[in-house]
């Protein structure tokens, strides 16, 4: 029998800095209310939190599925942005393609991609130029 | 009471006879704590925090908060007034604390102590700890019992940046009590320490109190009755004696920023009002990158002085307490260090998180219960109308799934319900019995 999951979709617009955050509130209580243990709500709101911000700023918005089994947190963000050129570069915490002018507004310090390594037990990336990005990260629950 | 009974203690109660069944009080409530059942509202007692939004909002006041009255005191053989530093904010043109507390011992209490002058030893203290480096960062302020409850049931991941000590109201009743055993030589038992208090939630801490294990306070009464039975006595005072000795510090606790504004940091956040609370806790449990050392988070819109048993207007009050704090400022009046260990600030009974919000504890039935709970949401009507007695139609579902409600609560499913039976009815309408019908046809004999 399959594993039942629940699954999650959010549309992030892109054009809206305001609602950064709101998916990963909603994620945070439908986690409280199956009853996950707190350290897991934390990985998954930081690495939904972080990805959100870098799918509005890098991505230009596009949208997230989250899918919930009893073992697993799987949060898959995709969007249309311009992609990412060098993936291993990206990874590197300080790297930033932001603006001065973004980071004088304490943005592109360069610790979204590395946040969310660091917050989800695995994290795949995949990326066309031109084409946009998939994000892939993985949260175990035992 | 027992220890469950003591653990869900609150001290906010209904009026039944007062409460019309109306939606404003679960619309208000920041954890969903209540519900319209029977044409009365009901509040979820594991749910509910005290913060008093209910209180204020109900226009029929059938909230209120269980505080002790002044008569109370007299069951002690020694009482001893601990104000909040907001009462002193209640009054117009005050230019000397003393006469309010003169006034409280014209009430019936022996003596006061300030609880204004207890934030000096916790302020002094939560200095020392951020500077050894020994909290976690942000450092959330514990004096507001409605903010740590609040994390307590919906920020699991907050809780261990909690500022581990009592409150100044604990604070100042554990050395009130100290100080008068040694004055009177009574036992413990026999002095009465009673809060003065601006909200319900300290009003909770006499049965069921936050960090420490046992009690501090006999009693908590609320500013409102204190105000009243103050205002007709203060202009018959003959000698005001000399008993105020906190400083403009302690006295600025009352409003929101006061106690952030004590430690001498830059990086502090003062947030006030419960919803903006919620709102900036959000934002620091997801985003690790925010750069702030301390946030003094007070439920009430204002801080202290817009608790919910308060008298004056919220933001004349803050106006007040600023006048009064500046004045103290001026004529140089000096804190007060009270008589008390470090040791003894720290909580002996650690604020832990209660999964309140939990659909079941096996996590594949939560998750069965959660597919359901989608499905009934995707099909109510979305508008939050509230008449259900659910503040939400998402809480709706919810409560459906919990067993506590039907689909048929909801009054436009109910209405859908009532329609198809009509058409049916209308239908059926048409239709004859069989021996009453016209039938002509060749299959019987002429």
């Amino acid at each position: 029998m399959a594993e039942k999951t629940i699954n999650l979709h959010y549309t992030i617009d892109g054009n809206n800095f305001t609602t950064a955050g709101q998916a990963s509130s909603n994620i945070k209580k439908v986690l409280k209310q199956l009853g996950v243990y707190p350290e897991a709500i934390r990985k998954a709101a930081i690495s939904m939190y972080e990805g959100e911000i870098n799918t509005i700023i890098h991505g230009k918005g596009g949208e997230a599925n989250v899918a919930i089994s009893p073992e697993t947190i799987t949060i898959v963000f995709t969007d249309n942005g311009p992609g990412i050129s060098d993936i291993d570069k990206a990874m590197q915490e300080g790297f930033s393609t932001a603006t001065d002018e973004a980071r004088e507004l304490g943005f592109g310090a360069g610790m979204g991609l590395p946040n969310m390594k660091k917050y989800s037990d695995s994290m795949t990336i995949e990326s066309q130029v031109g084409k946009g990005t998939t994000v892939t990260m993985i949260i175990k629950l035992n | 009471m027992s220890d469950t009974e003591r653990k869900y203690y609150h001290s906010v109660r209904l009026d039944r006879d007062k409460c019309k069944g109306c939606i404003n009080c679960i619309k208000g409530c920041p954890t969903e704590a209540i519900r319209v059942r029977d044409g009365k509202a009901k509040i979820i007692k594991e749910r509910c925090i005290d913060c008093g939004e209910c209180i204020r909002v109900c226009p029929y006041h059938a909230k209120s908060a269980v505080t002790e009255r002044l008569d109370d005191i007299f069951n002690y053989r020694y009482k001893v007034a601990i104000p909040a530093p907001t009462l002193y904010g209640q009054f117009n043109n005050l230019k000397d604390i003393n006469l309010i507390l003169t006034g409280l011992k014209y009430l019936g209490f022996d003596d006061v102590y300030e609880v204004a002058k207890a934030t000096e030893a916790i302020t002094a203290y939560t200095k020392q700890l951020m500077e050894e480096g020994k909290l976690k960062r942000p450092v959330i302020n514990s004096a507001c019992p409605t903010v740590v409850r609040l994390i307590s049931v919906r920020f699991p991941n907050l809780i261990n940046h909690v500022l581990p000590l009592i409150s100044p109201m604990e604070t100042a009743a554990k050395v009130a009590r100290q100080e008068a055993v040694r004055k009177t030589g009574f036992k413990p038992s026999e002095i009465g320490v009673f809060f003065i208090s601006p909200c319900a939630a300290k009003a909770t801490a006499v049965r069921n109190p936050l960090g420490s294990s046992v009690p501090l306070v006999d009693g908590v009464l609320s500013v409102k009755e204190v105000y009243l039975k103050l205002l007709p006595i203060l202009g018959k005072i003959e000698k005001v004696e000399d008993l105020s000795t906190c400083a403009f510090a302690g006295v600025r606790w009352a409003a929101s920023g006061g106690e952030a504004s004590a430690l001498d940091s830059e990086k502090y956040v003062a947030v006030d009002g419960i919803d903006n609370v919620v709102r900036l806790l959000e934002e620091i449990e997801d985003d690790e990158k925010i750069d702030v050392d301390f946030i003094e988070a007070l439920a009430c819109t204002g801080g202290c002085v817009g608790g919910p048993l308060t008298v004056d207007n919220t933001f004349v009050a803050k106006t007040k307490i600023k006048k009064l704090a500046n004045e103290l400022m001026k004529k140089g009046q000096k804190p007060v260090m009270i008589p008390i260990d470090n040791e003894e600030l720290k909580w002996d009974n650690p604020v832990t998180y209660r999964n309140v919000l939990n659909l079941d504890d096996d996590i594949s039935v939560a998750m069965q219960k959660m597919e359901r709970m989608q499905e009934i949401y995707e099909n109510l009507p979305q508008l939050d109308c509230g008449s259900c007695g659910a503040p939400s139609c998402k809480s709706l579902a919810e409560d459906i799934v919990r067993g506590f409600a039907t689909e048929t609560d909801c009054i436009y499913k109910l209405r859908e319900k009532v329609r198809e039976l009509a058409r049916q009815m209308v239908a059926l309408e048409e239709e004859m019995p069989g021996s009453f019908k016209t039938d002509d046809r060749e299959y019987y004999e002429r």
